[in-house]
């Protein structure tokens, strides 16, 4: 199935959306003008918990400068919105839960001045205890985010295998430990901006804006303004970047929008500045993780025990799915006999946290891929040799009773390749020994003299160790158990052998239209240039769900592949006709012609579509793919959750600066198999970016709160890597057998970032000695081991 | 206030309010909407375009700041409706993802670029330490600017 020669895919192809980009032409939400548009500005509190009492618009009502002043009452359907749980209301006028909270929206001519006024709204409120610490949010007394749902718990899953005590009971040593993770924002450089423009016509109203999901967005917007989903029109402009981001918090401020749009019968833009962005859209689930392991002498895990906490802060959003994928990879690519399971994710007043690149598995992966290497080192064993007595082989059995098969099972294979590419073994064995006969450079101030001479000095050079780690995954592809799976995707082949392009899953700048150009040019032999993907609009083509999960590739590669095969089968059909053939299997459709038994007979593309179109033929298809049932039972945490996996391993070199707590990473390896690799320069650029958002995650980024609060609300001090962080990246790929998808296109997207920062902490395990259990594991942590935060909120940037 | 100054080649003159950034002048009033806003407090410089030879970020600048400046943004580096080398490069070597940071990137390699013509990796990396980029680790776009340095004629 494999084994065919590609003339397109795998090759490097030049992204079909870049030269727009490349020349500033590209039009992102913001670069859009409508005439008479207004500006919306959002009013919030100074709380973090409260009841609101009154709101008094009196002091703003009269003033010029406001158009209009939107707020719950104005809502004419769904007043809460969520995915999965709707606990989120658009505008809140019961209760302030976190300092998000939107209270109202003014809208005018003039950002500027809106957002003076929005000040003098007089908000009184009844100031509630604050739950920061998800610790204490399932305790008896807890105060209650959400009174209406009785508990703070949005959902707990257990997983059940074998009998855990009898594991441990079998196991020669046994290690417990607790690890945590922070909460992240994602940082897509574009900030979130939408427009709303009352509808023409039938249409109700029209929404561009930078939107991860159409359908999704149209489904909240529809509930909200309680019509049905084909009043409402989304267009998505060209998205400045989401990793997960630009789903709920796009879906709101469109709703809001709308709402406005249709009551001043104007368009209406709201634009965030960084720091609304940063304070009001969701993060990355920050998670306490216990991990409890029992293994033989020989390396052999028995039994394993898992705790996981998360906190969801104040709504749930994608918390349930986002908890549900940790559940299921917990464990790590290890089979294991006896498994207990338990994820909670809970409400407290910090900021909500959802869907963002990973959802689930970064924080995992860190924790038991750190308990892997403490068994090595106990065991005596390398980090090499421990994963391979306990990873996954072809026909493994995974924590929920799935046995791996129907696709490739290369987790064997990419390690072995990581550790072989970075010489991983020698140098960690290495770098362990310099540890252990090298003590750390002291000073010694044992002069009279106040002159110090050069010997008085420690030689910064002597304060670098080197260390090198690695971390190994699987990862179920789309969204497995926790939702419908399929996608659309339309071709239309024109009259001339042109080609019209456009799939239900959107564009989030990862490459996916360039990707689907490459699928239809491969399977119609034609170059990717003759074909244009069409603008995406929720109006043109069936809803394929969200562009989520790495599914992008798996699921509209299939259903691009699906609509260009009934178009190559209703042209071979033709031709079968016309050349008086057999059968169409020996047609050859490539470099623009389709040939016969090797060239006995032979048409060019083009002539092909002119003669098709004079009979008749329809040249347009709409491909679908859906992915085949899988299926979980909530209370044992039993199933086959996801329908195929990939698997990677990553290996990072880093210095460590003993003294300063600076780490530099001097290297990573990524080894992944994706499946079949369709877009070369793309995979090549997840791969780049993915690790380096996952180096970013383990050693700098973080926000913090203070009651709730957070402190980092802009680039100055939420630090993310820039160009000179990180030296050497080696991406390489393994391509796993699978049927799935465009000839095994699978996932590359979250796999790259899952890694990294597990990797990183190991490797600076090799080069101290010492093993850091918080992330991210930046200086304090390195050198005092514990994080440091600015004493107060103010500064100087914020409005 | 009124300002004349150069941008992208054409002489212009302007009657404008003074608070306004040169960020707000070139996307408001001329429409220049390939130079992007990502912090607004000269963090992430998807802003950055060229002032008197030097990348500047848009956002830190007031507009009256650039009266008898030269500007160039993103729309102003084609030349006869060919792309620059670093363009044609940063699409060769798939340094575009999303894009957004994609203009402000340009332009700091091309200030780079003007002042030092044979730029080693190291150079590069500082040239553009200020522009922040979320989507693509940095590593295809340090290539495309290497690849440029042999292209760009002065």
């Amino acid at each position: 199935m494999n084994k065919r020669n590609f003339n397109i895919v795998g090759k490097p192809v030049i992204r079909r959306d870049g030269c727009a980009k490349v020349t500033g032409k590209a039009k992102y939400a913001d670069d859009f003008r409508f005439e008479g548009e207004l500006y919306g500005v959002m009013v919030r509190t100074n709380s973090s918990h409260a009841i609101i009492k009154k709101i008094d618009y009196s002091e703003i009502a009269d003033n010029p400068s406001v158009k209009l002043i939107i707020d719950a009452n104005d809502i004419p359907g769904k007043k809460k919105v969520g995915p999965i749980k709707q606990d989120q209301p658009v505008f809140c006028n019961e209760r302030i839960v976190t300092p998000g909270d939107v209270i109202a929206m003014l809208v005018g001519e003039k950002e500027s001045e809106l957002r003076q006024l929005a000040k003098r709204i007089r908000i009184e409120l009844e100031e509630l205890p604050l739950l920061e610490n998800p610790r204490n949010a399932l305790d008896k007394d807890a105060i209650l985010i959400h009174p209406e749902f009785k508990t703070n718990l949005i959902t707990h899953y257990p997983l059940r295998k074998g009998n855990i005590e009898k594991g441990f009971n079998q196991s020669d040593e046994i290690i417990e430990q607790t690890y945590t993770t922070q909460l992240v924002e994602h940082a897509y450089i574009e900030p979130e901006c939408v427009t709303a423009i009352p509808g023409e016509g039938n249409l109700k109203i029209k929404i561009i804006g930078s939107i991860q999901n159409p359908f999704t967005t149209r489904k909240v917007v529809a509930s909200v303004l309680d019509c049905g989903l084909n009043k409402v029109e989304i267009i998505q402009a060209e998205l400045g970047g989401s990793f997960g981001g630009k789903d709920d918090i796009m879906n709101i401020l469109s709703a809001r929008a709308a709402i406005a749009a249709l009551k001043s019968n104007r368009p209406i833009k709201i634009k965030y500045n960084r720091e609304e962005s940063i304070i009001e859209s969701y993060k990355r689930h920050p998670y306490i993780l216990n991990y409890k392991i029992g293994f033989k002498r020989d390396g052999k895990i028995k039994a394993i025990k898992i705790d996981l906490l998360a906190d969801g802060g104040a709504y749930s959003s994608m918390s349930p799915f986002v908890t549900w994928r940790s559940v299921v990879q917990a464990t790590g690519p290890y089979e294991i006999k006896n498994v207990h399971t338990d994820v909670r994710v809970v409400y407290t007043n910090n900021p909500y946290t959802g869907a963002m690149r990973g959802f689930g598995s970064p924080q995992p992966i860190f924790a038991i891929e750190s308990m892997m290497d403490e068994i090595a080192l106990r065991v005596g064993k390398t980090p090499f040799e421990i994963r391979k007595i306990n990873g996954f082989k072809q026909g493994s059995v995974t924590a929920s009773g799935q046995k791996l098969s129907g696709h490739e099972v290369t987790l064997n294979k990419v390690l072995k390749k990581a550790v072989d590419v970075s010489s991983f073994s020698s140098k960690w064995v290495e770098n362990k020994k310099s540890v252990e006969k090298n003590e750390a450079p002291t000073q010694s101030y044992v002069k009279n003299s106040l002159i110090l001479h050069k010997d008085d000095f420690i030689n910064p050079d002597k304060l670098w160790r080197k260390g090198i780690g690695l971390a190994l995954s699987y990862r179920g592809c789309s969204l497995g158990a926790e939702g419908i799976d399929a996608a659309a995707s339309y071709v239309s082949i024109q009259p001339d052998g042109t080609v019209y392009l456009l799939s239900g899953l959107a564009e989030n700048g990862q490459g996916l239209k360039t990707t689907y150009s490459i699928v239809a040019a491969e399977v119609l032999g034609i170059s990717a240039d003759k074909i244009i993907y069409l603008e995406q609009n929720t109006s043109r083509i069936p809803d394929s769900g969200p562009t989520v999960a790495s599914r992008a590739t798996l699921m509209g590669g299939g259903a691009t592949k699906n609509a260009c095969e009934e178009l190559k089968k209703r042209l071979g059909k033709l031709l079968v006709n016309e050349w008086r053939l057999k059968s169409p299997n020996e047609l050859h459709f490539a470099n623009g012609t389709v040939t016969y038994n090797g060239k006995k007979k032979k048409i060019s593309f083009d002539e092909l579509i002119k003669k098709a179109y004079t009979q008749g033929v329809n040249l347009s298809a709409i491909g679908w793919y859906a992915g085949p049932k899988v299926h979980w039972e909530e209370e044992t945490g039993h199933g086959s959750a996801y329908f195929t996996y990939v698997y990677g391993c990553q290996v990072a070199e880093v210095s460590v600066n003993i003294g300063t707590g600076e780490v530099y990473i001097n290297n990573i390896w990524a080894v992944h198999d994706p499946g079949k690799v369709i877009n070369i320069l793309g995979a090549e650029g997840q791969v780049y970016g993915g690790t380096t958002q996952g180096a970013g995650y383990g050693l700098w980024e973080k926000i913090s709160t203070h009651e709730g609060k957070i402190r980092e609300n802009n680039f100055d001090q939420f630090l993310i890597p820039t160009s000179k962080d990180i030296d050497a990246i080696d991406p390489y790929f393994i391509e796993g057998k699978d049927k799935y998808g465009a000839w095994g296109g699978k996932s590359l997207g979250e796999p790259t970032l899952e890694l990294t920062a597990a990797a990183i902490a190991n490797a600076i395990t090799n080069a101290t000695g010492q093993r850091f259990f918080n992330l991210p594991i930046n200086i304090e942590e390195l050198l005092l081991r514990k994080k440091l935060y600015p004493e107060s909120l103010k500064r100087g940037s914020i409005l | 206030m009124k300002i004349s100054f150069v941008l992208n080649g054409q002489n212009t003159s302007m009657e404008i309010e003074p608070n306004i950034r040169l960020l707000d002048l070139l996307r408001d009033k001329f429409n220049l909407t390939g130079t992007k806003e990502g912090c607004s407090i000269g963090e992430c410089g998807a802003c950055t375009v060229i002032m008197n030879g030097k990348a500047v970020n848009s956002c830190l600048v007031l507009a009256g700041q650039c009266d008898g400046a030269e500007i160039i943004t993103i729309e102003g580096i084609e030349k006869d409706g060919k792309l620059h080398p670093l363009q044609e490069n940063f699409l060769k070597s798939g340094a575009v993802q999303c894009g957004f940071c994609t203009p402000g990137m340009i332009m700091s390699a091309y200030a780079l670029l003007l002042e030092n013509p044979n730029p080693i990796e190291e150079e590069i990396k500082d040239a553009i330490a200020g522009n922040l980029c979320r989507c693509t680790g940095y590593k295809q776009i340090i290539d495309a600017v290497e690849k440029s340095t042999k292209e760009v004629v002065r």
